[in-house]
């Protein structure tokens, strides 16, 4: 494939990856060869995008395209080193990856969960294609998305969670994606395909986290199918290091009657960006997209949502918030979406940002594209910084400075943490929040 | 335990204390009366520690420390308390955490042990039966949608849980209807003691009828103009503050 000449020219060396890697998939079914080729295809046209792209507008990538990415060495991790990044209280399985390769002594997929199948993308496709062949790769548009693109061609591994039909999971499965200091900085592209039968409950955990200062790059795509009334809970915790390099896409393909909760909380990473794309592709559909970022330093979190209304009688609630300190910057970019024959829908948007220091900054977006007549869109963006008559009244009770702080970081930070209905999530990010933040209260349980 | 001694004090380039002199001996209750925009709140404000007013001349020594080198904290763990005037709502944080966090920094100052959950639950049931308080307002949100009486009752809570050396009661009485000025009153007279003192800042006679001031003293544009015991408040209440302005004037 020929070689393109963008900033950087690591776009060359992804499709000479690509190219390399293609000559190894002789095993692979040719539907899945056909997606990655036009995945290649379409990411040698994009490009890694400058900020001349409207998209990425205000988040700077040039650091990733200028980056020789390489492919990282094995790497042990300590079991004690992983459990810090797996939500205690929970109780489901476990699938874990170090630096985008499964690992078996990290995971617990010992005890399956009854009509639940958790395993490796890599091991589904070798043993069930067949399955895969109507969704994988086949819900998001990565014409347009240059980074799904690339993980769409490059993925070698990942997670595959089926529920079958009129099942109720009650513990929650989690996915733990690990990024290690490697000798040179690496990139992995994990695939993520959750499957949720109808009228079935289900709830996944994606934690993606840094075990020390990694300087790496993980480019993650999920695919979350809903099938026709279910119920699905997704929570997604990015805890990178503070020097790594993030860009995720989560997709939700909604069917009828269904209805999806997406809690997406972003801490870590120097330059991270999360797509978050609902599609309401069937009647009465309902979703949540909820988010809750927080960046310091000079760090750049960027969350862009897209709510596609395609059907009638829909409804999308958001909340995303952010929390920026230093000299960080956040991006938040939330378009909404009613097609002609979206009628009746109910869509409800707000972007919170709080700003700790003068010199943080945030840009925030709604974009709301309504071709129906009959339907109900508000959206609200407030940017504001703590209210110093609350501090006061805080200290005068006796609460120092860093602590009255922090609660009132913690308290904004509420409308997202306090609707989890996952009681040890809500704490976890209560407690992960708290540590982030000066002060000595952070193990006093707030939601 | 108080003394205040010529207080200038400035929001902006405004002044607004033009030399206030005040001595609160343990055990004692000040009633601060005056007209709206005498300087009572900021006398207040300034006990407490609110950064928007600046001290520009004078010193205040408490239990024989500088008050005003205390941050707001450090006051209130000192036993300092301020029933603010417009209670903060605080959406996010709710009551009983907060009044949990603010018990046990004082208590930790004190060289006392921190509480947990269950103590803590104990010692607050009391106080909120002296408050008549409803339960359900301990896990709402600080003040948040409470009216304008309960956000009162809510000050005077907390003040009964922090146990203060000296209570500053920033107009508690105003909005308040005459069934829950008594109860405000009830709470504010269960804390008195030897031991503790009060100043009480209001603009009208009535809370004193309820919680009995030792002195009282009529603040005007910026400083003290009479001091004198409990019968002053009464004679105030028939002549009203021009009483006063008219004397000063004609002195």
């Amino acid at each position: 494939m020929a070689t393109l000449t963008t900033s950087g020219g690591s776009v060359g060396s992804y499709l000479t990856a690509f190219d390399r890697l293609e000559g190894g998939r002789a095993h692979e079914p040719a539907w899945l060869r056909a997606i990655r080729r036009s995945a290649a295809g379409a990411f040698e046209r994009l490009g890694i995008p400058t900020t001349r792209d409207e998209e990425w507008r205000f988040t700077n990538v040039a650091p990733i395209a200028d980056n020789p990415f390489v492919s990282a060495p094995p790497v042990a991790v300590s079991e004690e080193a992983a459990a810090r990044f797996v939500v205690p209280g929970i109780g489901g399985p476990v699938v874990a990856f170090v630096n985008g390769r499964y690992s078996r002594e990290l995971s617990t997929l010992d005890t399956p969960l009854p009509g639940v199948t958790t395993t490796t993308l890599a091991d589904a496709l070798e043993r069930d294609p067949a399955r895969l062949e109507p969704h994988l790769g086949r819900h998001l548009n990565f014409t347009d998305r240059p980074f799904a693109a690339l993980n769409t061609a490059l993925f070698e591994d990942g997670a595959l969670v089926v529920v079958a039909d009129n099942t109720v999971v009650e513990q929650a499965i989690q996915l733990l994606f690990l990024s290690t200091v490697t000798p040179a900085p690496s990139v992995s592209h994990p695939r993520v395909l959750v499957l949720v039968g109808r009228n079935s409950q289900a709830r996944v955990i994606e934690t993606f986290a840094g075990i020390g200062p990694s300087r790496g790059f993980t480019n993650a795509v999920t695919e979350i199918v809903v099938g026709a009334g279910a119920v699905v809970d997704h929570y997604r915790l990015q805890r990178e290091s503070e020097s790594a390099f993030h860009i995720g896409h989560t997709q939700f393909q909604l069917g009828r009657s269904s209805t999806s909760s997406s809690h997406n909380v972003a801490f870590g990473g120097l330059i991270a960006r999360h797509d978050a794309v609902a599609v309401l592709g069937d009647e009465g559909a309902n979703c949540t997209l909820n988010g809750l970022y927080l960046a310091d330093g000079v760090r750049l979190i960027d969350n862009h949502t897209e709510i596609d209304h395609a059907m009638p009688h829909g409804t999308s609630h958001e909340i995303y918030k952010g929390i920026l300190d230093g000299r960080a910057r956040g991006v938040f970019n939330g378009r909404i979406r009613v097609r002609p024959d979206a009628q009746k829908t109910d869509a409800k948007q707000t972007n919170k940002t709080l700003l700790l220091s003068d010199d943080a900054q945030v840009n925030t977006k709604p974009q709301l594209e309504i071709f129906a007549n009959d339907v109900k869109c508000t959206h609200g963006a407030t940017v504001g910084q703590l209210s110093e008559e609350a501090l006061f009244y805080l200290r005068a009770r006796g609460i120092g400075l860093d602590d009255a702080r922090s609660l009132l970081v913690r308290a904004f930070a509420t409308d997202v943490t306090g609707k989890i209905a996952l009681e040890p999530v809500r704490t976890e990010l209560d407690h992960l929040l708290a540590a982030k933040l000066p002060g000595t209260l952070a193990e006093m349980a707030f939601v | 335990m108080l003394e205040i001694k010529n207080l200038r004090a400035r929001v902006g380039n405004k002044e607004i204390l033009k030399g206030i002199d005040l001595v609160v001996k343990t055990g004692e209750v000040h009633a601060v009366m005056g007209p709206n925009g005498s300087g009572k709140s900021t006398l207040a404000g300034v006990l407490a520690g609110r950064a928007e007013y600046e001290v520009i001349e004078g010193s205040v020594t408490y239990d024989g420390h500088d008050l005003l080198a205390l941050e707001p904290e450090e006051r209130a763990r000192e036993g300092i308390f301020l029933a603010f005037q417009y209670p903060v709502e605080i959406p996010g944080v709710n009551n009983a955490y907060f009044l949990k966090a603010a018990l046990n920094a004082v208590r930790k100052h004190r060289g006392e042990p921190e509480l947990d959950a269950m103590e803590f639950m104990a010692l607050i049931r009391g106080k909120m039966k002296l408050l008549d308080m409803d339960q359900a307002l301990m896990s709402r949100p600080i003040n948040e949608g409470f009216s304008g009486g309960e956000k009162k009752r809510n000050e005077i809570f907390q003040m009964a849980v922090l146990e203060p050396t000296l209570a500053i009661l920033d107009e508690t009485d105003s909005g308040l209807d005459i069934d829950a000025l008594k109860v405000v009153a009830n709470g504010v007279n269960a804390l008195r003691s030897p031991e503790r003192s009060a100043i009480v800042v209001t603009h009208y006679q009535r809370l004193l009828n309820y919680i009995v001031p030792d002195y009282v003293h009529v603040l005007s544009e910026g400083r003290i103009v009479r001091s004198g015991g409990k019968e002053l408040a009464l004679e105030l209440e028939d002549k009203g503050y021009g009483w006063i302005e008219t004397a000063l004037e004609r002195a």
